[in-house]
């Protein structure tokens, strides 16, 4: 394109049929109009701009594109933005306070340099935080930690640190869920 | 000066931004309006392409064009190839969109740019190809038979390239030999499968007529340049940026992908941004592989185990095109040898097209081949002549007073001599030894047989020529608003740590915090000298550029400061962010000396005030800047290695096999290794561990699938075995650190180091458990139940 041409008619849109989806993401009420096979993962990072959801494979196995849903780890490439009306997202970028202080979870991350290009996080991080919230109690050994992190492929770090992530997060939370 | 930060275990500047999710990795960008890419890809290994018909994906709604070669004008072309070299005739290269003929299947043939990628990839389905498909043979071994279907009628026998390396004088030494091992061993193709698939977007400013284009590259100064060069635009009108990227390993350093060319086209053209997120197929598909060598080779040794000569002759499967010339294999030749002596050499590789995706770099780049090779033929003739696998090794090893030990008449994949610089490789052997209490393991051995455990000890050495030419810079400011520090290299990060550990190198000259260092890389408007972010040159080759570049500014900081203080410059020191006068309390910030330096007419802020015209110490007997002398506290400054620097280590590991089940259990698994000194051990380890994880993919786990007819059978994560954390072990990771005399730094590169021994550890260990049950040799990764099963079978 250059300067003094006219520009090319471009289309605007698909001819999707388009269906209105109703939820709760991050405790904030949300409205949108979207298409009928709009998967939630391009929901949340490019209809509301929560791009700390990553895709890593849209077939389910990376975990990647790990959200909570329902209180419930859950994959957002498998899962379309209309199954999720009705339903209570929570996504990355919920964690850290205003300020950006981060979640005892981030945080350990970050000190067990459980994290090298970042891809893999979110997902990861939102996987193990609905096993460190839920009612179950957790295995910390080393083989239950390796099974909770099971869904969640990461190709930098071997993992080791995550796990060192994970027993420090446990051991950070766990007093303030006993003073609850 | 404040605790040396060099060598400290930092936390990481780019974290926080990172795990709040507030990362820029290329589809996270926002670009208003963009259009997005599908392409049209071949369903065949070889084909003639009769006719396209894209009538119905351009009538299909959202659609805002379709491109074939017929209309990509300029982009009609075999891309470059990128690393010419004199054994390779008339290299093939691929086009941005098929024109005639298809040479795997993956290849693109058309490019659909529509409103949303969903859309894109229904009227991809439209387009109509009329394929003549040709016969292919997938079989490196049998591709180059007489008679084999060929990928290029240009090439008989499928011959990309054959290159001779010869060191010392091995006809002779053969000669003199006592005793011969002879293997064939065989690497297997596999993938990087980098978390973030690759991702080109594009926008084309009408107005300023810049281009900006985002790729998720490791070489953006040099996609700039193609960029340029082949749409014939100046280069500061063409801006590359590499963001967050999501992991690389070597995958994202090859140039030109076709995406690459075709959305910067699609943007200039179409008036809108431009975007193309490959999604994992594709990245199977259609983004370079690496690794499938078979070696043949045979050790000339004296009846003591000293080896005195090698032959190796090795076929590598170069795909169906040779972008990225020879590169992969010219590693793996000239790293044949390991850590050993071996002074007499002969090492000869044959290229091969294969219709499958083309091969380029990918961690580890020929090493893990090379060291299998070299690895498993030492077994052997340890086994041979009946020695301990430590003994025959101690036997060969280089000794600390032999460096540096060049290989004379190998030439590296930089174009320089093969030098192994320095190192302690006994002194490595031995914590090995130790560590895996060696000495003990026949009995322990023994004892878990008796339980009806089957246990082996695994063992390799390796070697890796890191640190490569031909030259990095960096460029450090000292803010004068802020006093933080800002440094630029021409390099991109994909999850190494460079904001860290940049900041630890400027950061000791300048005396500020780590986090006071703010690193810009991956933007050609940001510093546009330099080469690419591969083959573990990073720490060397920018972070010595960077040093250099520091030590420049600490001083003109010193002098100003002295100036300021009234202090001879022997007497100040930077520390916390200020200069100081030695054992006082007399000080002045580094913003405020960034500020001093830069005569100002205005006063735009406090600090301002003390550097213009009038102010008390201002000159005003000449020229405020002295001819020759430049403004604020900054400098650029270059390094380029004499040549590469080779980093070392040994892994081990024990290894239980379940013979019913032909399970492989990892119970320990030791790393000994060295990369000079450490900038920060924290993100040694982790680039340690992950490229061991990535090794123990390829060990076991991994392998790029083709049916017969050149189909890729496992083009995703389900059949495709990434590991997850369930199996991976616990890595014991050990450091020797011998200071590489090649930089004054003396670092030593580490990222692919993990990788490269894993696969003859495994094999190794394997091999030893099932010894006893005579399962006989393993010389073929990955290492599958079902290769433990037929072996066992046959036993």
């Amino acid at each position: 394109m250059a300067r003094g041409k006219i520009k090319p008619k471009l289309p605007q849109s698909s001819d999707d049929p388009r269906v209105s989806v109703k939820l709760t993401v991050n405790g904030e009420e949300v409205t949108r109009e979207v298409s009928v096979r709009m998967l939630l993962s391009d929901f949340l990072r490019h209809e509301l701009g929560l791009t700390g959801t990553h895709v890593g494979c849209e077939h389910g196995i990376c975990g990647a594109c790990t959200i909570v849903m329902d209180g419930k780890a859950a994959r957002s490439c498998l899962t379309f933005a209309v199954q999720a009306s009705g339903r209570e997202i929570r996504t990355i970028e919920s964690l850290a306070d205003p300020d950006g202080t981060l979640h005892p979870l981030q945080q350990a991350f970050q000190d067990c340099h459980g994290l090298q290009c970042g891809y893999c996080t979110p997902g990861m991080i939102m996987n193990i935080l609905s096993h460190l919230e839920s009612d179950t109690e957790i295995d910390l050994s080393d083989a239950g930690v390796r099974e909770i992190l099971a869904g969640n492929l990461c190709r930098c770090t071997g993992y080791q640190n995550i796990i060192s992530a994970v027993r420090r997060a446990a051991d950070h939370m766990a007093p303030k869920a006993g003073q609850e | 000066m404040s605790t040396r930060l060099f060598g400290a275990r930092i936390k990481r500047n780019i974290d926080p931004q990172l795990l709040r999710g507030e990362g820029s990795f290329i589809d996270d960008i926002p670009l208003a309006q963009a259009l997005h890419v599908a392409f049209v890809r071949s369903p065949f290994a070889r084909a003639r392409i009769n006719s396209i018909d894209i009538s119905a994906a351009v009538a299909h709604p959202g659609v805002a064009a379709v491109y074939t070669c017929d209309n990509v004008g300029a982009l009609d072309i075999e891309m470059p190839l990128l690393i010419p070299h004199s054994s390779m005739h008339d290299a093939r290269t691929q086009r941005p969109l098929a024109r005639d003929d298809v040479y795997y299947v993956g290849q693109t043939v058309a490019m659909i740019v529509a409103v949303d990628r969903y859309t894109a990839e229904d009227a991809a389905a439209l387009v109509d190809v009329d394929y003549d498909p040709r016969d292919v043979e997938v079989d490196l071994e049998k591709a180059i038979l007489d008679g084999a279907p060929l990928v290029h009628d240009t090439h008989e026998q499928n011959i990309a390239a054959h290159f001779v390396q010869v060191s010392g004088y091995p006809d002779s030494a053969i000669a003199q030999a006592e005793h011969v091992t002879k293997i064939r061993v065989q690497v297997d193709r596999s993938t990087a499968a980098p978390m973030e698939c690759r991702a080109v977007a594009a926008q084309f400013d009408e107005v300023t007529g810049e281009l900006t284009v985002w790729d998720g590259t490791q070489a953006p100064i040099s996609v700039r340049g193609g960029l340029a060069s082949i749409f014939k635009l100046d280069e500061d009108k063409v801006r590359v940026i590499a963001p967050n990227v999501g992991g690389g390993f070597g995958q994202k350093v090859l140039l030109f992908y076709p995406d690459e060319l075709l959305v910067p086209m699609a943007a200039m053209q179409l008036g809108r941004p431009v975007k193309y997120i490959e999604d994992r197929r594709e990245n199977f598909v259609g983004s370079s592989q690496e690794r499938t060598q078979i070696h043949f080779m045979e050790l000339y040794a004296k009846k003591t185990g000293e080896v005195i000569a090698l032959r190796d002759s090795f076929l590598h499967d170069t795909g169906a095109f040779i972008p990225y010339g020879i590169a992969v294999a010219q590693v793996a030749s000239t790293s044949i040898a390991g850590p050993y002596r071996i002074p007499n050499i002969w090492v000869e590789f044959k290229a091969i097209y294969t219709p499958t995706v083309p091969v380029t770099p990918y961690r580890g780049c020929g090493r893990p081949q090379a060291c299998f090779a070299i690895e498993r033929a030492m077994d052997q003739l340890a086994d041979e002549l009946g020695l301990d696998r430590f003994e025959i090794r101690r036997r060969n090893l280089i000794a600390d007073h032999e460096f540096p030990y060049d290989r004379e008449g190998l030439i590296f994949a930089d174009g320089l001599k093969v030098s192994l610089d320095s190192g302690q490789y006994h002194k490595a052997l031995a914590m090995m030894e130790e560590r895996l209490d060696a000495p003990s393991f026949a009995s322990a051995q023994a004892k878990a047989r008796a339980e009806g455990k089957h246990l082996g000890l695994g063992l390799a050495f390796y070697v890796e020529g890191t640190g490569l030419g031909p030259y990095e810079g960096g460029h450090v400011r000292i803010h004068p608003i802020t006093g933080k520090v800002y440094v630029n290299t021409g390099l991109t990060s994909q999850g190494q740590g460079h904001d860290t550990v940049f900041a630890q190198i400027a950061a000791d000259q300048l005396g500020v915090k780590p986090e006071d260092v703010i690193l810009v890389e991956g933007d050609t408007k940001a510093f546009d000298w330099g080469v690419a972010t591969f083959a573990s040159r990073a720490a060397v080759v920018s972070g010595n550029a960077i040093h250099k570049s520091a030590m420049i500014v600490r001083r003109k900081a010193l002098q100003a400061a002295a100036n300021m203080l009234e202090a001879d410059v022997g007497d100040v020191e930077l520390k916390d962010g200020a200069a100081w006068v030695k054992g006082t309390d007399r000080k002045v910030p580094l913003s405020a000396v960034a500020t001093a330096t830069n005569p100002l007419r205005y006063a735009f802020n406090e600090a301002a005030q003390a550097a213009t015209q009038f102010a008390p110490a201002s000159r005003h007997d000449g020229p405020s800047l002295d001819e020759g002398e430049h403004p604020g506290l900054e400098a650029t400054d270059y390094y380029s290695p004499p040549c590469a620097t080779w980093a070392y280590g040994v892994h081990g590991a024990l290894i239980e096999v379940d013979p019913e089940l032909c399970s492989v259990t990892i119970r320990k698994y030791v790393c000994i290794h060295d990369c000079g000194n450490m900038i920060n051990p924290m993100i040694v380890e982790g680039q340690v561990m992950g490229g061991i994880a990535q090794g123990l993919g390829g060990a076991m786990y991994e392998r790029i699938e083709f049916d017969e007819t050149g189909n890729m059978l496992n083009a995703n994560f389900v059949d495709f075995l990434v590991p997850y954390a369930t199996e991976i072990p616990d890595v014991e990771i050990l450091h020797l650190e011998t200071p590489s005399p090649l930089n004054a730094l003396g670092v030593k590169g580490v990222g692919e180091a993990g990788c490269i021994a894993v696969g003859a550890v495994v094999a190794s260990g394997v091999e030893d458990a099932l010894k006893a049950l005579g399962g006989g040799k393993f010389r073929h990764t990955p290492i599958t139940p079902s290769m433990i099963h037929a072996a066992l079978d046959a036993a």
